[in-house]
C-alpha cells in the first residue's frame, strides 16, 4: 500500500524550497529517481534511462563538480591509507625539517610534496586528514538539521494550526539572528560548560552549534509542501482507510517532499563545512588535537607576516575547492530536479 | 575637593588642546591582564600592570637596582628587624593618604587565604606600625634579602579594601572575584578608568602622583590580542603603539617595516614540572603508581628532550638553553653548572625499560597557550620529543584563563612553566619553584611537589645567611641537588622581544615588566 508509488508527486514548495512550485503531476520519473521511496526493481536502470541522468551527463560543471567532490571525498575518507604521513604519529616529526616551503620551490623536499608546518607536519598529509574531519562535522551536522527540519516541518504542515503557528515562530526568531552568530553562542556556552570536554564531546558541541541554525531552512520548505501534499487525494484515501497520521507523514507526505529537501542539503554541507572553518578559524570549534581546515586556516594565518603562504594558502584553497564543487553540484541538482527550468 | 584641584588645573589647561592631543599609549600583549588584585597571581605580566597603578614600598630602577618607592629609607636595626620611613603626603587615587595601617593591612592580606604572594611573606614575623609613617618588620630568621622580595608587592589601602570587602585577594584558583579584581585604589602613576576583562582596560595618569613621571603618556588603552597575526597587523597599520610579545617569526617583517623590536635576554626560565607527589597520576593510564616518583623517568624525559632543535625551529634561535633554574643575570647562577644532558632518545628508552616502562606510558600534559613565547609550539616539540622514547602524551594546550587556576590546584601531572626571580637572586627559585610546599607559602609553585629535605634546609640557610661567598656555596649545593634530582626538567631562557611604533621611547627591563611612566610618546599621536 504505497501511495507514492502509485502516484508520484513532487512536493510544491511554494515557500522558501529551492524546487519551483506547480510540479506538475505529469512528471513521472524525478521522485523516484531521487528518493529513497520503494524498493522498485530496476530502480537503477530506470536511473541511468531518466532525465537526471541524461542532465548530468549533458552539464560539464555537474560532472567536473561532483568528479572533485568525490575526489576530496575519497582523499578525506581514506587519508590513513593514502596520506604519505600521518601527522598524528608524533613520533615520526621531525622538527629539524619544520617550516619547509613546498617541494618545487628553493628549499623545498619531494618527501613534503606541499612543504611543512612549524612542527614539520607534511601539509598535503595533515591537509586530507583536516578534510576528513571538515567533511565529518559538515555532513553530521546536516544530518542533524534535516533529521530536526524535516521531522518539525512535518509536523507543522500537517497538523496545522496553533502547532504550526508555533514552530513558525520558532524559526521566524532563528533566523532574525544571523546564523554564525547562534553557532558562536552555542559552541562558546558549550566549551564554558565543558572545559575538559574530550575529542567526542567537543565534535558534538559543534555540530549541535552549525545544525541548530540550519534546520529552520529544511522545516519551512518541508512545511510548505506538506501543506500541500496534505490535501491530494492520496493522503486523503489515506485517511479515509483509517491510517494513524504518523504513519501518513512518514510513509506517504514525506518521500514526496523529499525533493526539495535534497538540494536543500547538499548546499547545505558545503554551508556546513564553512560554518565549521569559520568556528574553528575563531577557535571555538574542534580541538585542535584533531584539527580542520579552520584549524590549520588559523594556525596558518599566525605564519603569514613572515612568508609561510602555504600553511595558509594550502588549506584554504582545499576549502575553497570543497565547498565550491558541492555548491556547483548542488546548484546543478536544483535545476535539473525543477521542472520550471528546464 | 582639594585632592582634585591640580587635576582641575591640567583640565582647564588643556582646554586650549582638544581632547585627542592627550598622549594615549596604546598597548597590545598576547593575553590580557587576569585581575586587578596586585596579590591575586604571582606573574609577571599581571605584577607588571598592576605596578602601574599599585606601588611596592621599594621598587626597582631602570638598572634593576633598589630604589625608594613607597619607604624612602630602610634600615636594618637589628638581625631579623628592618624598619621602614614611609613617603609622606602620598594620597590614594581616591584621595586616602598613606600611612602605616595601609602598610600593616596590605601585608596581612598578601600573607592571607587566596593569596598568590605567600612565597613573599613567608619569612615574615611581624609587621608592626611604629609611627604614622614607619613600620617595621620582623622575619622569623635574619633574611639580607626582605627589601629584594618586596618591589612586586603592592601597597593596598585598608579603608578602601574594607569599604569594598576586598580584604581577602581574588582567589583565582577557586574562582572568587571581589571588588578589587574590576576596581584598583592605588597610589601608582596611574588610575584604572575603565576595564572590561579580555576587552581592554584603560589607564589614565593620576595627577596626584607623588612622583615626577619620566615619560609623557596621559592614558594607556591596554588590549589583548591573542592571535599572532592580528597583533603584528594592528602594529603594522598603527592602531597600538608597544605590542609585547612580538612573534618570533616576525620580528624580520616588523623590522623591515622600519619599526622597532627591542630584544634582549629575560631572566624567565621555562621549564616542566612533573607531579611527583601523587600515588598515582590523575592523568595517566599507569594505575597504582606514579612513574615520576622515579628518578630515571625524570632523567629519561630530561635526555628525550631535543632542545637544541626547539631552540633553532621554535625558538627561531632566540632562547638560551638552560641546564638551570636560573639565567645568567641571577644572583647565585653556576656558570660551569649550566649544561643540559646530551639530548639521546637510545639512553632514555633504556632508561624508561630500567624503570620498569619499556614500552612507554601516557601522560597527559598541561601547556598555556598565550603566555611565554611560543609556549604551545614548546609543548609540541616535547611532545614529539616524547614519542620517540614511546611516551605517548595527551596534550592540552588552553590560554592561561583557565590553565593556572588548573594547574595552581595542582590538578595536572606534567606542566609547562616560566618563571621570573622577581628578587633577581636565586633563592626566590628555590623557596618558590623547589622547596617542598607548605601552606605557608614555601613551594607555592613548585607545582608538581618535588621534595628534598636537603635542599629545603639548604634553601632556609641561604634565606639568612649574610655571607656571600659562604651563601653562594650553599645556593650551588642546592642546585646540585635539584639536577641530580630531576626536580624540574629546565628548557630554555627566553629572549624578550617587544616591538613599538616609530616615536615610542621606553625602558625594557629584563624582569619584563613594562612602567608607562618611563614611556615617552615623541611624535603626536595620529
Amino acid at each position: 500500500m504505497d501511495h507514492a508509488e502509485v502516484q508520484p508527486q513532487v512536493g510544491d514548495a511554494s515557500a522558501l524550497a529551492p524546487v519551483g512550485a506547480n510540479a506538475s503531476p505529469l512528471r513521472r520519473d524525478v521522485a523516484p529517481a531521487a528518493v529513497a521511496v520503494a524498493p522498485a526493481p530496476g530502480r537503477w536502470a530506470r536511473f541511468l534511462d531518466g532525465d537526471v541522468w541524461h542532465s548530468f551527463r549533458t552539464s560539464p560543471t555537474a560532472v567536473v563538480a561532483a568528479a572533485v567532490a568525490a575526489l576530496c571525498i575519497f582523499c578525506a575518507v581514506f587519508a590513513n591509507v593514502i596520506a604519505p604521513h600521518n601527522p598524528f604519529d608524533l613520533a615520526t616529526l621531525e622538527l629539524g625539517d619544520s617550516m619547509l616551503p613546498p617541494a618545487w620551490m628553493q628549499g623545498g623536499t619531494p618527501k613534503y610534496p606541499l612543504g611543512t608546518d612549524e612542527q614539520g607536519r607534511d601539509v598535503l598529509s595533515a591537509l586530507m586528514f583536516g578534510a576528513r574531519i571538515s567533511l565529518f562535522v559538515g555532513g553530521a551536522s546536516v544530518v542533524l538539521s534535516l533529521v530536526i527540519g524535516v521531522g518539525l516541518g512535518l509536523v507543522s504542515g500537517y497538523v496545522g494550526g496553533r502547532i504550526d503557528a508555533l514552530i513558525m515562530r520558532i524559526c521566524d526568531v532563528m533566523l532574525s539572528f544571523p546564523s554564525i552568530l547562534i553557532a558562536l553562542l552555542f559552541a562558546g556556552v558549550g566549551h564554558a560548560l565543558f572545559p575538559n570536554a574530550n575529542d567526542l564531546l567537543a565534535f558534538g558541541v559543534v555540530i549541535v552549534a552549525i545544525a541548530l541554525p540550519g534546520w529552520v531552512q529544511y522545516a519551512r520548505a518541508v512545511r510548505g509542501s506538506t501543506m500541500v501534499e496534505r490535501h491530494k487525494e492520496y493522503v486523503q484515501a489515506a485517511r479515509v482507510i483509517g491510517v494513524p497520521p504518523w504513519r501518513i507523514m512518514v510513509r506517504h507526505v514525506l518521500p514526496n517532499v523529499m525533493g526539495p529537501v535534497l538540494v536543500l542539503s547538499t548546499i547545505q554541507v558545503a554551508v556546513a563545512i564553512l560554518a565549521e572553518a569559520t568556528l574553528s578559524f575563531l577557535g571555538v570549534g574542534v580541538s585542535p588535537t584533531s584539527p580542520s581546515l579552520g584549524t590549520f586556516i588559523n594556525e596558518g594565518n599566525k605564519q603569514l607576516f613572515s612568508g609561510a603562504w602555504w600553511l595558509v594558502i594550502f588549506p584554504g584553497a582545499t576549502l575553497v575547492l570543497i565547498a565550491l564543487s558541492i555548491n556547483l553540484f548542488g546548484d546543478w541538482l536544483r535545476d535539473a530536479l525543477n521542472p520550471r527550468l528546464r | 575637593m582639594k585632592p582634585f584641584a591640580p587635576w582641575l588645573l591640567a583640565a582647564t589647561l588643556s582646554l586650549a588642546a582638544p581632547l585627542s592631543d592627550a598622549n594615549t599609549l596604546r598597548v597590545a600583549n598576547q593575553g590580557d591582564v587576569q585581575s586587578m588584585d596586585p596579590h591575586s597571581l604571582n606573574e609577571s605580566l599581571q605584577l607588571s600592570f598592576d605596578g602601574n597603578v599599585y606601588e611596592p614600598l621599594v621598587e626597582r630602577g631602570k638598572d634593576m637596582a633598589l630604589t625608594p618607592a613607597l619607604a624612602t629609607k630602610w634600615t636594618q636595626t637589628s638581625p631579623t628587624v628592618w624598619r621602614f620611613d614611609l613617603r609622606p603626603n602620598v594620597k590614594f587615587h581616591d584621595g586616602t593618604p598613606f600611612t602605616a595601617d595601609d602598610v600593616v593591612f596590605t601585608f596581612k592580606r598578601a600573607a592571607g587565604d587566596g593569596s598568590d604572594m605567600k612565597g613573599y611573606t613567608n619569612p615574615i614575623k611581624e609587621v608592626r606600625k611604629v609611627g604614622d609613617l614607619a613600620v617595621e618588620i620582623e622575619t622569623t630568621a635574619p633574611y639580607p634579602i626582605l627589601p629584594d622580595t618586596l618591589t612586586t608587592l603592592g601597597m593596598m589601602s585598608k579603608k578602601w579594601c574594607e569599604e569594598n570587602k576586598a580584604e581577602r585577594p581574588v582567589d583565582r584558583r577557586k574562582g572568587i572575584e571581589n571588588t578589587a579584581s574590576f576596581k584598583a585604589n592605588g597610589t601608582g602613576p596611574f588610575r584604572l578608568k575603565e576595564r572590561q576583562p579580555s576587552v581592554r582596560t584603560v589607564l589614565v595618569k593620576n595627577f596626584n602622583w607623588w612622583g615626577k613621571a619620566d615619560g609623557n603618556v596621559d592614558e594607556v588603552v591596554f588590549t589583548p590580542i591573542g592571535n599572532d597575526a592580528t597583533r603584528v597587523a594592528a602594529l603594522l597599520s598603527g592602531e597600538i603603539d608597544v605590542m609585547e610579545p612580538v612573534p618570533l617569526q616576525d620580528v624580520e617583517r616588523i623590522k623591515a617595516a622600519g619599526l622597532n623590536v627591542l630584544q634582549g635576554p629575560e631572566l624567565r626560565t621555562i621549564f616542566l614540572g612533573m607531579d611527583q607527589k601523587r600515588d598515582e597520576l590523575q592523568f595517566s593510564n599507569v594505575k597504582g603508581k606514579n612513574p615520576f616518583k622515579d628518578v630515571r623517568v625524570r632523567r629519561a624525559f630530561y635526555q628525550a628532550i631535543d632542545e637544541e632543535t626547539i631552540k633553532s625551529r621554535v625558538m627561531r634561535g632566540a632562547a638560551s638553553p638552560t641546564g638551570e633554574m636560573v639565567g645568567a643575570a641571577v644572583r647565585g647562577f653556576q656558570p660551569d653548572m649550566n649544561k643540559r644532558p646530551a639530548y639521546d632518545p637510545e639512553a632514555a628508552k633504556k632508561l624508561l625499560a630500567e624503570a620498569g616502562y619499556p614500552n612507554g606510558f601516557e601522560v597527559g600534559m598541561n601547556c598555556p597557550n598565550d603566555r611565554y613565547v611560543n609556549d604551545a609550539a614548546i609543548c609540541q616539540a616535547v611532545a614529539a620529543n616524547l614519542a620517540r622514547i614511546g611516551v605517548k602524551v595527551n596534550l592540552m594546550t588552553e590560554t592561561k584563563v583557565t590553565y593556572f587556576p588548573k594547574i595552581l590546584r595542582r590538578d595536572t601531572s606534567f606542566y609547562l612553566l616560566g618563571w621570573t626571580p622577581s628578587t633577581v637572586d636565586s633563592h626566590d627559585v628555590l623557596s618558590s619553584i623547589m622547596a617542598t610546599p607548605t601552606d605557608k607559602g614555601q613551594g607555592q609553585f613548585n607545582l608538581g611537589a618535588y621534595s628534598n629535605p636537603k635542599l629545603d634546609e639548604l634553601t632556609l640557610k641561604i634565606q639568612s645567611e649574610t655571607d656571600q661567598k659562604k651563601r653562594n656555596e650553599m645556593i650551588r649545593e642546592a642546585f646540585r641537588i635539584h639536577a641530580e634530582d630531576v626536580g624540574h626538567i629546565p628548557l630554555h631562557q627566553q629572549a624578550l622581544a617587544w616591538a613599538t611604533a616609530k616615536g615610542v621611547q621606553l625602558t625594557q627591563l629584563p624582569n619584563n615588566y613594562m612602567y608607562f611612566k618611563w614611556i615617552t610618546l615623541k611624535s603626536s599621536p595620529k
